[in-house]
């Protein structure tokens, strides 16, 4: 995990669109008065939203600027949590789960198999500016493990082949199905139900 | 009140300790590194663990409030084995580089690794190196001795009122820094270097110039402004080191601003180290025999009318008191230490700071009258910011300054005292309704050709709004020259209404009405005002004074000598003498008493104790000092019109004041430093 400090700043202005604006005061009014700084979180998430998948310099003071807080303490939110990106991102950021389930359920696969077609490595962006390789702790999709994340997208149950079809699928302008690559259904075990087989059938009936 | 046992003994304690501060009452050390007391508590250096019955694990003592029949113990061996623990893992990234480290000596963790630490390191892997960040040409960084302990962060935040430090990152990639590179936009930001309990934050004036067990340690009192801070000062040899602050609840609890600490250097360059007397138009080296006479000869054949004296901001009082009298025995009453013609009343409460500086901490609504107290005292500022943090309400008349601290700005004009007096407004109802409200007038106010009027509509202010009354006299004045509230104490001021003082003195050179002017130590005057007036200089350094002077006397700066100084709550302190002055220079009074001496008026006094004698004769606040002698009130001030002349601040630069803090290098680069941020900023 090693998250970047020194972020790419970027220091051209940035305020936020109309839209954002509205959903700004919606997430400051969930806080009581006096409270703006409780909504720094969300925020940053409409900010790194707007700005393409990045916090820039500006971005982080407009926010700040906007909830009446120092400087340095939305810069401390930012760098703490992984979420924000403090420096450019592609228009794919992939990120790739490495930890014990998905490694045990062949994670490096999935990995070398980003970094062949994509041709970069871990914390690197592609010379067209389209895909972010990026190593990430636990996402919370242990079940259908291997899994990776695209943009909001989770794609489980992975193997070199599905990595590499989703990644040249995106590649290419279509969007790949998210969730399970061998089509389970949610994280229902592999071979179809183990338990509970009568109950689910009447489930079904009764509908 | 709870009662708690600590190692076996019962105490009782005040409601609302914390188990530390309870057992720092009960005479037990708890080693810490976050935890300080006048900061809020962060609970994150673990260093204080105690053990509580009859809670499994050990407690944070820092961060854990006391209770009725709580059982503590801090001797156990769980407690020993917990603190080595923390000991070694706070140990694990710093590096072991004391013998180049500056806190080496007195430092915390070194101090503390010697009761918890292990006398090896039983950890193989490589210790992170952090990079090291800027803060500003004094504080000096070295990253990677950072234990995180965030107490700079909440002095930045808290006390400073400057948000601008911070710890970014997670876990092993935690910095503490200000990520966007800059300066510190503090006046107190040296004060980061004495609460850095590593050698993470050091001084970087001072970096690598000396150990802290070499150095002689000297109790003094800070001039640079009117609080009278209490300092030490460090020097070797004949040279200051370094200015450190003392404790002081009542003036500068343990702060002191980046001008009193680190103008020191300005001690060793330009200095006055002989007598000099101009022949031909040029200064001439001279003997002191040769100037003393030269002088002698000039004030014994000039009639006292035709003579004046004015005294600077640095003087100490055994000085002013010397001066009054070999001027008044030559018949001489044209005196006066007030170089920027403050107005000031006749009782003592007009001109001091009434309430005390600890009366900030009772206040509740202050109104600040042209004033900007963040240069003018900027540990006085962090005293109102504390108050403000507390809940006080603050209002402003007169030009707007970034305080650290939001306030009303009533209007940027002084005529507001005599509208506020004549229609109450919504802030004087404020004041009127509040219990302990305040006023603190600035001395750029009192300075104005209308001073008088504004001390007297300020006056009448305090009396309409009840900021005076029989417990409580929260009419304040924010002098900002250390010797001005001793110099008014000793009367170094014209004696009746056609004695003149410094406005009249300088009108009547100009007019070549005056032949002799003595300067003690005066070099924020118009020089090119005297005329052809033959000017005799007495002071430490080469400044505007010397360089218009026709003979010089080398005296010796408030580190060279035994001084008393009046702060601006009218408390007499004394200074003890660090080192010795350089060179021919003296101690002020004893130059006064050899010219005396010269003149055929000798001064009846031959050493400090009679001199100081001889200021508690003319004021009996001079025998009790440090205590604050109460000030009766009464009648001050003209009921004049307040004119609507523009504000002129007194400050132009805070880093540059006086003649010590001009002729210092380090306050040079503080000032580029501050210069390119305003650039910046407009």
């Amino acid at each position: 995990m090693n998250k970047v400090i020194d972020g790419e700043m970027g220091l051209d202005s940035f305020s936020f669109s109309s839209q954002n604006k509205d959903l700004a005061e919606v997430e400051i009014a969930k806080y009581p008065e006096g409270r703006k700084a409780s909504a720094v979180m969300p925020l940053l998430e409409l900010a790194q939203r707007q700005n393409g998948g990045w916090l820039s310099r500006a971005a982080m003071d407009y926010v700040a600027e906007t909830l009446d807080m120092p400087f340095i303490k939305v810069y401390e939110v930012a760098t703490f949590y992984t979420m924000y990106n403090l420096k450019k991102v592609g228009k794919f950021h992939v990120q790739v789960c490495t930890n014990l389930p998905c490694w045990l359920r062949g994670s490096d696969q999935v990995v070398d198999a980003c970094k062949n077609q994509l041709n970069i490595s871990f914390g690197e962006t592609s010379e067209d500016a389209m895909f972010t390789l990026t190593e990430v702790e636990c996402l919370g999709a242990c079940v259908n493990a291997p899994m990776m994340q695209v943009n909001d997208d989770y794609y489980e149950d992975l193997n070199e082949v599905s990595t590499k079809s989703i990644l040249s699928e995106l590649a290419s302008g279509n969007s790949p199905k998210p969730g399970s690559q061998i089509d389970r259904k949610s994280c229902e075990p592999i071979g179809g139900l183990t338990s509970l087989i009568q109950q689910s059938k009447e489930a079904i009936e009764s509908k | 009140m709870p009662s708690i046992k600590i190692n076996g003994r019962d105490i009782e304690v005040e409601e609302g300790l914390t188990v530390l501060q309870a057992c720092e009452e009960a005479g037990v050390e708890i080693p810490r590194f976050c935890y300080h007391e006048r900061l809020s508590i962060a609970g994150n250096c673990r260093m204080c663990l105690v053990e509580m019955e009859p809670s499994p694990k050990p407690i944070a003592s820092c961060a854990m409030p006391i209770n009725d029949g709580m059982v503590i113990h801090t001797d156990t061996d769980l407690v020993k084995k917990a603190r080595e623990g923390v000991m070694e893992f706070l140990l694990i990234n710093h590096p072991l580089d004391c013998p180049i480290c500056d806190q080496g000596g007195e430092c915390d963790l070194q101090d503390q690794a010697m009761g918890y630490g292990l006398d090896k390191s039983r950890f193989l892997e490589s210790k992170r190196a952090v990079k090291n960040k800027y803060l500003g040409p004094l504080v000096s960084t070295i990253m990677t001795r950072c234990i995180h302990c965030t107490r700079c962060i909440r002095f930045a935040q808290e006390i400073a009122g400057v948000p601008e430090l911070g710890a970014t990152g997670r876990g092993e990639n935690m910095e503490v820094g200000t990520y966007v590179e800059k300066a510190l936009s503090s006046e107190l930001s040296g004060n980061l270097v004495d609460l850095c309990p590593v050698g993470a934050l050091t001084s970087k004036p001072y970096e690598f110039k000396a150990r802290s067990w070499e150095l002689v340690k000297t109790q003094s009192i800070d001039v640079f402004d009117a609080m009278g801070s209490n300092i030490r000062i460090d020097s070797r040899g004949s040279e200051v080191m370094r200015v450190l602050p003392r404790i002081n609840n009542s003036i500068n609890e343990e702060w002191i601003s980046d001008k009193t600490r680190h103008a020191c250097d300005g001690l060793g360059r330009q200095r006055l180290d002989r007598p000099y007397v101009r022949r031909n138009g040029k200064l001439e080296e001279e003997s002191w025999d040769g100037v003393l006479s030269v002088i002698a000869e000039k004030m014994i054949n000039t009639s006292p009318k035709r003579m004046a004296a004015i005294a600077g901001d640095l003087v100490d009082c055994e000085s002013l008191v010397s001066l009054k009298d070999l001027m008044q025995t030559l018949g001489c009453n044209n005196l006066d230490c007030r170089q920027d013609s403050g107005a000031f009343g006749n009782p003592r409460s007009s001109y001091i700071f009434n309430s005390g500086i600890k009366g900030i901490d009772r206040a509740d609504v202050i109104l600040l009258i042209g004033c900007n107290p963040r240069w003018e005292a900027p540990v006085l500022n962090a005293r109102i910011r504390k108050q403000y943090l507390n809940g006080a309400i603050i209002g402003v008349i007169g030009p707007e300054f970034d305080l650290t601290f939001p306030f009303e700005h009533l209007s940027p004009d002084l005529k507001e005292i005599k509208n506020m007096l004549e229609h109450p407004s919504e802030f004087s109802d404020k004041l009127a309704k509040a219990r302990r409200p305040m006023l603190v007038l600035g001395s750029g106010a009192l300075a104005r050709e209308d001073g008088e009027a504004i001390l007297g509509a300020a006056r009448d202010l305090a009396e309409r709004v009840n900021i005076v009354n029989s417990e409580w006299n929260g009419f304040n004045v924010l002098q900002r020259a250390a010797s001005r509230v001793g110099g008014l104490d000793l009367g170094f001021v014209p004696k009746t209404n056609k004695d003149l003082g410094t406005r009249e003195i300088l009108r009547a050179a100009e007019k070549k009405e005056i032949d002799v002017i003595y300067l003690l130590g005066s070099d924020e005057i118009e020089m090119d005002r005297l005329g052809d007036a033959f000017v005799i200089y007495q002071g430490h350094h080469g400044d505007a004074g010397a360089h218009r002077a026709d003979a010089i006397l080398p005296g010796a700066a408030y580190t060279e000598k035994n001084g008393t100084y009046v702060n601006l709550e009218g408390r007499c302190q004394r200074a003890l003498r660090a080192v010795f002055p350089p060179g021919e220079a003296k101690e002020d009074w004893a130059i006064i008493r050899a010219l005396s001496e010269r003149i055929g008026k000798k001064l009846p006094f031959d050493n400090l104790l009679q001199v100081r004698e001889r200021m508690s004769e003319v004021n009996p606040i001079f025998s009790n000092v440090n205590k604050i002698s109460e000030a009766s009130w009464g009648e001050f001030g003209s009921r004049g019109e307040i004119k609507d002349s523009e504000f002129i601040q007194p400050i132009e630069n805070f880093y540059m004041t006086d003649v010590i803090s001009r002729a210092s290098a380090t306050m040079a680069e503080c000032t580029e430093v501050a210069l390119a941020k305003k650039e910046k900023a407009a």
